[in-house]
């Protein structure tokens, strides 16, 4: 199948602005589906409010857009439902971690068989450039004309400290890798989190005179390396990409299942 | 396999925002953006049809066709 049979064309062209990151990752996401041989009547994509979660309106799947922060809860109840069905959460680094961080940590937890994609962009888009929990120290945002003085989190080690079974982190620079990890955490059955470093440029890019958007995403290349590699080593500042964690546990939607048959017998 | 020889490059001038990513990212630099800010397939006996530009555009505006 086309990727553009995935794709709601009369809502084309999209909203998000010139060079937005978000396009990428939706690029991306869609070649891993396609790869996977999927039809659109497997998958549920849930979102909740922010330019990311625009997503869910662009993709010709069953498609839920929710609230702030809420996509994963929202995303629970489908899955508790209709365990068959794929359920992929994509989410902005405020959507994610700072409104909805209480239902990251808990999905991740339960170890649910969700696809959680964070598309980092390091600041608010959708409000106007506010600094997320993502954004890290010494960044200008609109509620941070004198720079930011909070760290941020790290995705990753926050992911796999929650009980994540699959963690990964890649960029939009790395297209292919976009697709790889995708379809990896399509398939793992459990709690997946995929970062993937994305561009504003219109707010974080401006504001932090990151240059345009072909500057923002050459970033990206400079400033990551592969998970343990030599680069590392000797600059511990680059930020590290791939799979992290891959790892099976008991699923949560099976665990209920089996507790719905203890029931079932009263024992 | 044989190598991928191109057909040609699908632009959709409707959807493309001229943002330059698969301009600058073209490791042959076949691409250009016209004087429209759309993108335009310049130099296309450089192309090697690694379709880098189709998987990182954001807009979904170009696609390579390819002959085998
Ligand atoms: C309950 C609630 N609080 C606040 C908002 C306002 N709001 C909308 S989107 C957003 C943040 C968007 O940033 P992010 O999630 O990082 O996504 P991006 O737009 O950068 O893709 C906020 C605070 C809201 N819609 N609902
Ligand atoms: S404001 Fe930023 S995140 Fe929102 S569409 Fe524009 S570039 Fe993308
Ligand atoms: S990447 Fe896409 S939107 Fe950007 S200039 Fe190229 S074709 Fe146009
Ligand atoms: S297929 Fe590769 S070489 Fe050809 S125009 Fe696209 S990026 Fe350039």
């Amino acid at each position: 199948m086309a990727i553009k049979d995935y794709l709601r064309e009369r809502f084309f062209p999209h909203l998000w602005c010139p060079g937005c990151g978000h396009g990428m990752v939706l690029n991306g996401l869609l070649r891993a589906i396609d790869k996977l041989g999927m039809s659109k009547n497997e998958i549920v994509m849930v979102s909740g409010i922010g330019c990311s979660s625009r997503i869910t309106g662009y993709v010709d799947f069953h498609t839920l857009h929710t609230i702030h922060g809420r996509a994963l809860a929202f995303a629970t109840g489908v899955k508790m439902a209709r365990p068959e069905l794929n359920l992929i959460v994509p989410m902005g680094d405020g959507d994610a971690l700072a409104i909805g961080g209480n239902h990251f940590i808990h999905a991740a937890r339960r170890n649910i068989d969700i696809t959680a994609i964070v598309m980092n962009n390091r600041i608010y888009g959708m409000t106007g450039g506010q600094f997320s929990p993502l954004s890290g120290e010494n960044i200008r945002a609109t509620t941070a004309p004198y720079l930011t003085i909070d760290p941020s989190f790290d995705v990753v080690e926050l992911a796999k400290a929650a009980g994540a079974t699959f963690v990964a982190r890649t960029t939009t620079y790395h297209i292919q890798q976009v697709s790889d990890i995708i379809g990896k955490a399509i398939l793992h059955e459990g709690f997946s989190v995929v970062e993937v470093l994305s561009q504003c440029p219109t707010y974080f890019g401006r504001k932090n005179k990151e240059g345009d958007a072909v500057d923002m995403v050459q970033h990206f290349k400079k400033n990551t390396t592969s998970i343990g590699s030599k680069a590392k080593q000797e600059n511990p500042d680059l930020i590290e990409r791939g799979i992290f964690v891959q790892t099976e546990l008991p699923e949560y939607c099976s665990e209920y299942e089996k507790m719905v048959q203890r029931a079932m017998k009263g024992q | 396999m044989a190598k991928p020889k191109l057909k040609k490059h699908h632009i959709n001038r409707d959807w493309c925002k001229g943002c330059g990513i698969c301009v600058e990212l073209c490791p042959k630099k076949v691409l250009e953006l016209d004087d429209q800010d759309k993108v335009s397939a310049l130099r296309l006996q450089d192309c090697i049809c690694c379709r880098l530009c189709e998987f990182r555009c954001p807009d979904f505006a170009i696609e390579i066709e390819t002959k085998e």
